[in-house]
């Protein structure tokens, strides 16, 4: 009966996205037809292949769901080096234009490549590691298997979907030019249904939880989930022009739709990549340490403090624009207390060490994530000060704000995530140890001079460039041409590629060392006596 | 009064004082007496359950047992 449904909507999805793909009336619609066409077409033999199978409930609520999270782990470190290496490549296209290929028609171009850069590493390196981190997580401080049986499995398959469609859609043209936000209407619908059985899946596990209290990792992790989820669906509200096609119109207009723009864009940076991100923090780094987190009493205070101003902070990416100069300036006072909370986080993870300091000089793992905690506390200093308007008025719309990003991106998302793999993989296959603690520390030493490259290349192109637009003669001319400056920031391009070369080299040494840890080791003896038939 | 300036004025005033008197209610909720036992025991959460979920150490003794019976018999 329930495989007679799941035929039904498959078919009926199939046979849709066959005229569809028809119909389309622009290329990224049609491709992304066709692979949805494909997609449900082939679940649609999958599931015929099992109808007649017989069912055999086995209770498995004695084991943990482990096997979406190993998953979600093998994804997040590919799409890490997918999105490192489009970045890389995109990196070195600023510095040599001549890779924008004209053999490529215009589909490899900067434009077309650097949102798929910013979606890779973000949300398919970023998301992936949240998904698979948070059901981890919510597993063991809920001592509950996750709720809702294989819809984990549909977060992840359709999460990974959304992000193939995205990215094809990108490199066909297909983007509503939304920072952060551009998969179209079509992409934007199938995020919402699996965020929502994403939110089902995290806060079904914690309703059925054993123990009487939520832990805070929990908390962060579900304001990132609700919070994703009202920032996507208000930022993405728009009319499509048609059904067969990717275009559409949105509500917002003016300067209400760039508010509305960058309230998402910077709360995306909130709570995504930075809420989500600490529930990571306040379980990985306890368990590295094995200590329990500084003072639960300040976590909770990060906590509320952090979301209650986070959502203020938008207006700051608007300053000097046709905002309202208070909107603008609430912004940056939010912006400027925001300092406060990240700071209490950061000392919080720093200082979960005291007493076992030691550590650090024998397990890189733990150093990884310390050095992450230390890239936090670094962008959420830089990041206020950038916020008050005549520092603005410098850094906006030069390189230095790419370079504050990618401190914070690298150096707190990557090197935290790099880290939590390290610690999950030789848990969820049973592995005594990593293959090689010194391949952990090649990546650590080359990701780290990566970053400091890449930061410091972009310090000086981005205050130099923004000096040289405000440079003024005796007469009130302006100094240099756009071209000018373009022109003296090669060697600093060159330097920022090279910054993500031996990042993408530490992330490809990471896969090696994960890969051997699984392959080249036996399997260790499980402790408990129940071995989950999954 | 338009839907902006009535929204304007109350997110300027009972909103704030409700969401800031909120926060400070977190703020004395954390440091409340006897607070410190519970919070100990949350942090303490980790690094209990890490191999399998709540109540399954027993289920699986259980099989055990069952499976060592069988043998017996």
């Amino acid at each position: 009966m329930n495989n007679a449904i799941k035929l039904i909507a498959l078919a009926a999805i199939t046979l849709f996205a066959a005229i569809a793909a028809n119909y389309a009336r622009d290329l990224a619609y049609m491709v992304n037809a066709i692979v949805v066409m494909f997609v449900s077409g082939g679940l649609f033999i999958w599931v015929l292949r099992q109808t007649d199978d017989e069912l055999v409930a086995i209770d498995k609520s004695g084991a943990y769901m482990d096997d979406v999270v190993k998953y979600g782990v093998i994804a997040t470190a590919l799409w890490g080096v997918v999105g490192f290496l489009v970045g890389v490549f995109i990196a070195f296209q600023l510095a040599f234009p001549a890779l924008n290929f004209n053999w490529a028609e215009g589909m490899l171009n900067f434009g077309r490549l650097r949102p798929l850069h910013t979606s890779a590493v973000i949300f398919a390196f970023g998301g992936n590691a949240l998904i698979c981190t948070s059901f981890y997580i919510v597993q063991r401080t809920s001592a509950a298997r996750l709720w809702g049986g294989n819809l984990a499995w549909f977060v992840f398959w359709g999460y990974n979907l959304f992000i193939v469609l995205a990215a094809l859609s990108y490199v066909l043209g297909g983007s509503q030019s939304k920072e952060y936000a551009e998969p179209e209407w079509y992409i934007d619908l199938w995020l919402t249904v699996v965020w929502v059985a994403y939110l089902a899946v995290f806060l079904g596990t914690i309703i059925k939880r054993k123990e009487p209290h939520i832990y805070v990792a929990n908390w962060f992790f579900l304001a990132f989930i609700v919070t994703v989820a009202m920032l996507h669906v208000v930022n993405n509200l728009s009319i499509p022009v048609s059904i067969w096609g990717g275009k559409s119109v949105q509500l917002f207009a003016g300067v209400q739709d760039a508010m509305t723009q960058w309230w998402y864009g910077h709360n995306a940076v909130g709570f995504f990549l930075t809420a989500g991100f600490l529930g990571m923090m306040y379980y990985f780094i306890p368990k590295q340490a094995d200590r329990p987190v500084y003072s639960y009493k300040l976590s909770i205070i990060h906590f509320w403090a952090l979301i209650f101003l986070y959502i203020w902070a938008g207006p700051h990416h608007l300053h000097y624009t046709a905002l309202p100069d208070w909107a603008s300036t609430l912004g940056m006072v939010f912006s400027i207390i925001l300092w406060m909370p990240s700071w209490g986080g950061m000392i919080n993870g720093l200082m979960t060490l005291s007493g076992a300091w030691d550590k650090l000089r024998t397990d890189p793992v733990l150093r990884m994530m310390v050095i992450a905690v230390g890239f936090y506390g670094m962008a959420t200093f830089e990041g206020p000060m950038m916020s008050i308007r005549a520092v603005n008025s410098l850094s906006h719309y030069t390189d230095w704000t790419i370079g504050h990003v990618h401190s914070g991106a690298l150096g707190w998302n990557g090197m935290i995530t790099f880290g939590a793999l390290y610690f999950l993989v030789p848990k969820l296959w049973n592995r005594e140890r990593l293959y090689s603690l010194s391949l952990v520390n090649w990546h650590f030493w080359l990701a780290t001079i990566g970053i400091v490259l890449y930061a410091a290349s972009m310090w000086v192109s981005g205050i130099m460039e923004g000096l040289m637009w405000r440079e003024v003669d005796a007469n009130g001319f302006l100094v240099n041409s756009f071209a000018d400056t373009v022109a003296a920031k090669f060697p600093m391009y060159v330097t920022r590629g090279l910054g993500g070369v031996m990042y993408l080299a530490g992330g490809v040494i990471m896969c090696v060392n994960l890969w051997l840890t699984v392959k080249a080791q036996p399997a260790v003896e499980t402790e408990a006596g129940l071995v989950p038939a999954e | 009064m338009d839907t902006y300036s009535i929204f304007r004025q109350f997110a300027d005033s009972w909103m704030l004082l409700a969401l800031f008197l909120f926060f400070l209610g977190v703020i004395f909720w954390v440091f409340r007496p006897g607070s410190r036992k519970i919070h100990e025991d949350t942090a303490g959460i980790p690094f209990r359950h890490e191999k399998s979920p709540a109540g399954a150490e027993k289920k699986a003794k259980s099989a055990g047992k069952a499976a060592l019976t069988e043998k017996e018999a």
